[in-house]
């Protein structure tokens, strides 16, 4: 039992590639296996990651060597209290989107069930190994396949989307390019690719304008890949083309997965010392990061799809974070790890929502949502749960994370940071009020019905399969389970902050 | 300035070559109306960099990272001393452990006492004596010559090239070849789509 303990941060990452391997293998003979084998694989999956975090939080920190070579020369995994949450609300994400895709990918992606699922399980491959890597050159190669399966996976739905994903594409491999650059100069300066080997030689280097570079070159690689918001053009059109099975996949997992690889970059291989001694651009990013937060808040109102809406949401959130990092605070830092897991859930429950919606209505412009809620009773309950956490309502998880960032923006002084956050809540409530106004108070509209029929008595419910339900219920419940958990959540967190943070 | 401005060039030209490649390629991506350009644009981008990787592990009189053998016609011609007693050993690998015994004790410097390892180690083989004899000897032999020429045919690492920018850019190539045949792919479901490949053209067909 104790050697499969220490093997789990190879699981981690394995059984999603292995089991995108069977899927391939499978397909070949019965196209119907790949579902099954998908589900086994990313549960197993999610297992370990559950196992592996029990552990960590127990026994802390782990360096797992790949095939025993010590790590400056061999490649190792590092898991601690900032990304093995991660890992698991990431490979949960995947197990519970998964479990309710396969009446939308057999609609959507018809006859071609066994790419999707290959893709899919290669997509949460490439997030996974991103947050467990501590190589800074293998995070290169883990942001692209990751990248590379979401562009196919992304391509793949209403007509416009190979031309939205083909921006994406464009902006993404700048991203990335970006950040391999600031690999090299990093390797010219200390000879090294391992993160904690990094760390140690800056620590005695100190600052060099070689470093520097490095710094600005990964951060800016890192914050275009995250969608921060200058940079996030690309993001609405990708997002709201693609087939909702991929979108509720990859939303979650992408840019809460840069937002952590930020937070690694700034703790581990650059201390907090050198980040946060940067003369004014600490405090300019928390200022953008502000401007992010309202006014792509603004945007949101404006839009009249409602995944374009959610869309503007999602770039709010990414605002939220990198403030939450850039505060140089304990609070802050601990807020912005806990709202990357809790944004994952709240954006899958979201996303699964709408996904259930366009399952049943195709185009989604919200204005047409009139009297929505006595048809699909628990999509719409799940749809609100999830609003409420991302207004910030107490017992659901958004609450906590944001008081946590509120707590980090006064501490650090930075009060547009919290207003910012209070005028995005109520952005929130706008936003979503309107939706439950129209899809709860207005009457379901005469002779509708999609094959001609008469119209029935409006209790008459017209839900999404209960495949799809289900798994929508589970990750909403699981948003009120993560707030009544935030005290351990947190803890776990807090271990892990350097202690040069204060 | 003009100092500075001569020594970029004549030193760091290389250097000067990728920024220019790179900048290129950015600018085809996001000046260009054609996708085929901007795709074009994208793996020109991607090779710049792939270029600032390599001119990293650039050295001057620096050769390739492969070590050579080079005795005096002996084929366990060895390198360093220890690399000597690693060959000698090898010849030996057939009899017994107790020649490693004295290849061992000889990479301590002590010859002498190495011979008389080896001595032993004969006595031990006895009965093996006639067929290991010619290798002990030849171990022997290798191993006096490593020690004689250790000091200078040791590994000078700056002698060779960083092979590790070239080992990493062989995945990048790997991964920019990947990303280039997804762009091409979807700009061929573009161009079922919407007969162009131009973009505005496309623009102006979605507003339609």
């Amino acid at each position: 039992m104790s050697s499969l303990t220490q093997q789990l941060p190879a699981l981690v990452v394995g059984l999603p590639f292995f089991s995108a391997m069977a899927v391939t293998l499978l397909t070949w003979r019965n196209r119907d296996a790949a579902f099954p084998v998908a589900l086994i694989g990313l549960a197993l999956c999610a297992a370990a990651s559950l196992a592996l975090s029990i552990h960590i939080a127990t026994d802390g920190p782990v360096i797992y060597r790949m095939g025993g070579w010590e790590p400056p020369m061999g490649i190792s995994f590092y898991v601690d209290g900032l990304n093995v949450l991660v890992l698991a609300i990431i490979s949960f994400v995947a197990l519970v989107n998964l479990s309710g895709t396969r009446p939308a990918v057999r609609l959507e992606y018809a006859g071609k069930d066994g790419s999707f699922y290959t893709l899919y399980l290669l997509c949460v491959t490439g997030h996974l190994g991103m947050v467990i890597t501590s190589d800074v050159f293998n995070l290169y190669v883990l942001i692209e396949i990751a990248a590379l399966s979401g562009y196919a996976l992304l391509g793949w739905g209403s007509s416009r989307a190979p031309l939205s994903t083909l921006n994406y594409l464009f902006i993404g491999v700048i991203g990335a390019s970006f950040y391999l650059l600031g690999v090299g100069f990093l390797y010219i300066q200390t000879g090294s690719l391992n993160m904690l080997d990094i760390a140690g030689i800056i620590q005695i280097l100190g600052v060099t304008p070689t470093l520097t570079a490095a710094f600005g070159l990964i951060m800016s690689g890192i914050l275009i890949k995250m969608a921060f918001f200058p940079a996030h053009g690309w993001l609405p059109n990708a997002y709201c083309h693609a087939g909702s099975p991929a979108v509720s996949l990859i939303a979650p997992m992408t840019t809460k997965v840069m937002v952590y690889v930020m937070v690694r970059m700034m703790l581990t291989v650059f201390s907090p010392k050198l980040v946060f001694d940067r003369g004014l651009l600490p405090d300019l990013m928390v200022l953008m990061a502000s401007a992010a937060i309202v006014i792509c808040g603004l945007m949101a109102l404006s839009a009249k799809n409602l995944k374009r809406m959610l869309t503007y949401v999602l770039i709010t959130e990414v605002g939220y974070m990198v403030g939450g990092a850039w505060l140089g605070n304990r609070a802050g830092m601990t807020g912005t790890v806990l709202h990357v897991v809790n944004d994952a859930a709240m954006t899958l429950t979201m996303f699964m929502a709408v996904g259930c919606l366009s399952y049943k209505f195709g185009k989604l412009d919200y204005k047409k949502l009139q009297g929505v809620f006595p048809k699909m009773p628990f999509t719409m309950s799940a749809f609100v749960l999830g609003a409420i956490a991302m207004i910030g309502v107490p017992p659901t998880c958004g609450f906590f994370s944001k008081w946590y960032l509120i707590l980090g923006g006064l501490e650090a002084g930075h009060i547009e940071f919290v207003v910012a956050l209070i005028l995005s809540s109520l952005i929130n409530v706008v936003l979503f009020f309107k939706v439950f106004e129209i899809g709860f108070f207005e009457p379901w509209p005469e002779g509708t019905d999609s094959h001609g029929h008469p119209h029935r008595p409006a209790i008459a419910m017209r839900e999404a399969p209960a495949s799809m339900v289900a798994p929508l219920v589970v990750s909403a419940l699981a948003l009120v389970g993560l707030g009544l958990m935030n005290s351990k959540l947190v803890a776990i967190i807090e271990n892990a902050l350097p202690a040069s943070l204060y | 300035m003009f100092d500075a401005l001569s020594d970029i060039l004549a030193h760091k030209y290389n250097y000067l070559g990728f920024i220019i490649l790179m900048m290129i390629g950015l600018w085809a991506m996001l000046a260009k109306s054609n996708l085929a350009k901007k795709i074009l644009g994208m793996a020109i981008f991607q090779s710049a960099i792939i270029l600032f990787y390599i001119s990293v592990s650039v050295k001057e009189n620096a050769t390739l990272p492969i070590l050579e053998h080079h005795g005096h016609g002996d084929e366990h011609g060895a390198e360093t001393a220890a690399h000597g007693v690693q060959s000698a050993a090898h010849a030996t690998e057939s009899t017994l452990q107790s020649t490693h015994d004295a290849a061992q004790a000889t990479s301590h410097g002590l010859a002498e006492s190495a011979h008389d390892a080896m001595q032993a180690a004969n006595d031990v083989t006895h009965s093996a004596v006639n067929a290991t004899g010619d290798a002990l000897h030849a171990a022997a032999q290798a191993v006096g010559e490593a020690a004689a020429h250790g000091a200078h045919a040791a590994i000078n690492a700056a002698d060779y090239v960083n092979p590790l920018p070239h080992v990493l850019m062989l995945t990048a190539i790997v991964v920019s070849v990947a990303t280039l045949g997804v762009a091409l792919a979807l700009a061929m479901k573009i161009y079922k789509e919407y007969n162009t490949l131009d973009e505005d053209v496309i623009l102006e067909k979605i507003r339609q």
